[in-house]
């Protein structure tokens, strides 16, 4: 079928891009948007508005019923979920599917097979990936012979544990015994079970990941994205290629994302997550992700794609019209985002009114942002204001359009954490690429601004 | 209809090697300013006017009185008395009395607090930022529910300091 009318059932900078597409192949757009965003960019730019519900998510974004009205309402063939609330909600993809609209993501199925982490790891171990090695411990006596296998060092965890609770690092085979003893009395008082299991430590990890397009036949991988610099698991500074990288790893990342999106018979765009483990020069399935993603524009940099309008075209039906050898890389890319929080009170919240909005122009240099001077920052929704992303022929050129970019920014009105980008790119570590999960924590520790205020800035204030 | 970035790159193209550092346009939906900085770079800012097409909707049922939508207006329930702290929140946000959905309040009136006790959460751009007491009494009078939007700076609950604080 013809797409002819999409329903885009998000907000804020995503609405905008996937809007911006939609326009460029004269599809209609219609914006599902909460009372908050009702005056928004995204709003004044789509052919139509439909109103979804008040403002906070549960009442809108994340309501299916609310989401599946407005696409009738509007007559929309299609929703498109963007990133984020609904994107990956198999109800809306079989709700879409009962009423005759397509949903633009993979099957039910397939959101069902990548949708829970446990089952997931099964489907990659099926697909033969390699996953982090580790297994439960049912009998102590068996934990020589299991910690041998995995290798060490290894951690001690508590299966009732979680979020890092519940964890020991053993580094020496003559502790280990001693070290299961304490970790299952200190999980039995702690937990109320005393199960523990055993998995390879990953000392130094990279977080890097495969963009996979797809069309329920022929998989594609549009090459590797380095997300390492993170802080508490929330993505800050993404780039494309992954950097420094042995090649032949990159290869072996590429081909296990193909194997698993060939696996699952996979259709639309899908990313695979992989924890590279630097030390032992290996790599691991982490988890799929069965949407466009934030980060998605360094790959369209570095590739040439207009990754929506292949999102578009497999939704349609159409296979896709390229296959892997013509998918040529091209420089560098990297991506910041920009969220309205202030690194210098703990990364405190900024919502409110953008006064000045004023963004970088030049060769190499693309905004995605809903913002503009006049803008309402509500508290409801998370703190992305935009994304800066810059091309360069490669990686020196892109970080000294960065640079300069960064410095033109100028949004007023709201705090913003232009300055902590500013503060990262003169980081001797991050200029020369490939930093581990852990850099970003050990550069906030080090760094002034951010030790400056104490943890409870967030907290209340006093009468 | 907006200009995209390659349209605003097309059009520095033509005026780059022009001596010209600023440029203003201006139509009913939409306007764009441009301006070269000392280095030879360009800024942009832009402003869309253009007014949302709102597409009509069938009457809806609205919330009964009392019924949470999260959007109420900032209640003030609690009016300022004599010798009473106020609890007042840093940020807007979504005000939460318990760390979790069905987990018992961080307070209650009546209960003893020190400055540091955590008296509630306020969700903000999907961080939750604990509110302390940020005074040692009792709970006098919680003028929210669960749940009730509140915007910055709202008074969250009153901490009578007369009553002595906690208990040695």
């Amino acid at each position: 079928m013809i797409l002819r009318r999409v329903l885009i059932a998000n907000r804020g900078e995503i609405a905008l891009r996937i809007l911006r597409t939609c326009r460029r192949l004269g599809i209609e757009t219609v914006l599902a948007a909460s009372d908050a965003d009702l005056a928004s960019v995204p709003a004044r730019l789509a052919d139509r508005v439909v109103r979804l519900g008040p403002p906070p998510p549960s009442a809108s974004y994340l309501d299916v019923d609310a989401v599946l009205a407005a696409a009738r309402t509007s007559g929309a063939d299609a929703i498109h979920p963007g990133y984020g609330f609904l994107s990956e909600n198999q109800r809306l993809a079989q709700a879409c599917a009962e009423a005759g609209i397509v949903f633009i993501g993979p099957t039910v199925e397939q959101l069902a097979a990548v949708g829970d982490k446990l089952e997931a790891r099964r489907h990659a171990i099926a697909a033969g990936l390699p996953v982090v090695p580790g297994g439960p411990l049912d009998d102590a006596g068996d934990a020589a012979r299991l910690a041998a296998e995995i290798g060490f060092p290894l951690l001690v965890k508590a299966v009732g544990g979680g979020g890092g609770r519940g964890m020991k690092q053993v580094h020496d085979p003559a502790a280990l015994a001693s070290t299961i003893d304490l970790a299952m009395a200190e999980a039995g008082a702690a937990f109320g079970d005393p199960r523990v299991y055993l998995e390879r430590f990953v000392a130094t990890g990279r977080h890097v990941e495969v963009q996979l397009l797809a069309d329920g036949e022929n998989v594609v991988h549009l090459g590797t994205r380095d997300c390492s610099v993170q802080r508490r698991y929330q993505k800050l500074i993404e780039e494309a290629p992954a950097p420094v990288l042995d090649a032949a790893l990159r290869e072996e990342m590429h081909r296990a994302a193909v194997a698993l999106g060939k696996y699952l018979g996979y259709r639309g765009l899908g990313t695979v997550e992989f924890l590279v483990d630097v030390d032992r020069g290996t790599f691991y399935f982490l988890e799929m992700n069965a949407r466009i993603q934030v980060e998605h524009p360094v790959t369209e940099a570095i590739t040439g794609l207009d990754l929506v309008a292949e999102q578009l075209a497999v939704a349609e039906g159409r296979s896709l019209s390229f296959g892997q050898a013509d998918v040529s890389f091209s420089g560098h890319a990297i991506e910041c985002r920009i969220n309205a929080e202030d690194w210098a009170r703990d990364f405190q919240p900024s919502p409110g009114t953008v006064t000045e909005a004023v963004w970088p122009l030049g060769d190499g240099i693309r905004i995605d942002t809903h913002l503009q001077a006049g803008a309402t920052v509500p508290p409801y929704y998370d703190s992305l204001l935009a994304k800066l992303i810059v091309h360069g022929r490669d990686r020196d050129e892109a970080l000294a359009r960065l640079r300069g970019a960064l410095a033109r920014c100028a949004i007023d009105g709201v705090s913003t954490n232009t300055a902590l980008h500013q503060a990262v790119l003169t980081e001797t570590d991050f200029a020369e690429g490939g930093v581990d999960t852990a850099w970003f924590t050990r550069f906030l520790r080090d760094h002034p601004a951010a030790g400056s205020v104490s943890l409870s800035s967030g907290g209340g204030t006093h009468g | 209809m907006s200009l995209t970035g390659e349209d605003v790159q097309d059009i520095l193209r033509i005026i780059d090697d022009m001596d010209v550092d600023r440029l203003h346009l201006r139509t009913g939906r939409f306007e764009l300013s441009l301006r070269r900085s000392d280095d030879g770079e360009w800024t942009q800012s832009a402003r869309t006017s253009a007014e949302p097409v709102l597409m009509d909707r069938a009457p809806e049922e609205r919330p009964a009185d009392g019924e949470r939508d999260g959007t109420a207006p900032d209640k003030q329930a609690v009016s300022g008395r004599e010798g009473l702290a106020e609890v007042r929140t840093p940020l807007p946000g979504a005000f939460y009395r318990a760390p979790k959905p069905g987990a018992p309040p961080f307070v209650e009136i009546g209960d003893e607090v020190t400055e540091t006790t955590v008296v509630g959460i306020v969700e903000t751009m999907k961080l939750m930022n604990s509110v302390y007491a940020g005074a040692t009494g009792t709970v006098a009078d919680i003028g929210l529910a669960d749940g009730d939007f509140v915007e910055q700076g709202a008074v969250l609950m009153y901490i009578d300091t007369a009553a002595g604080g906690a208990a040695p």
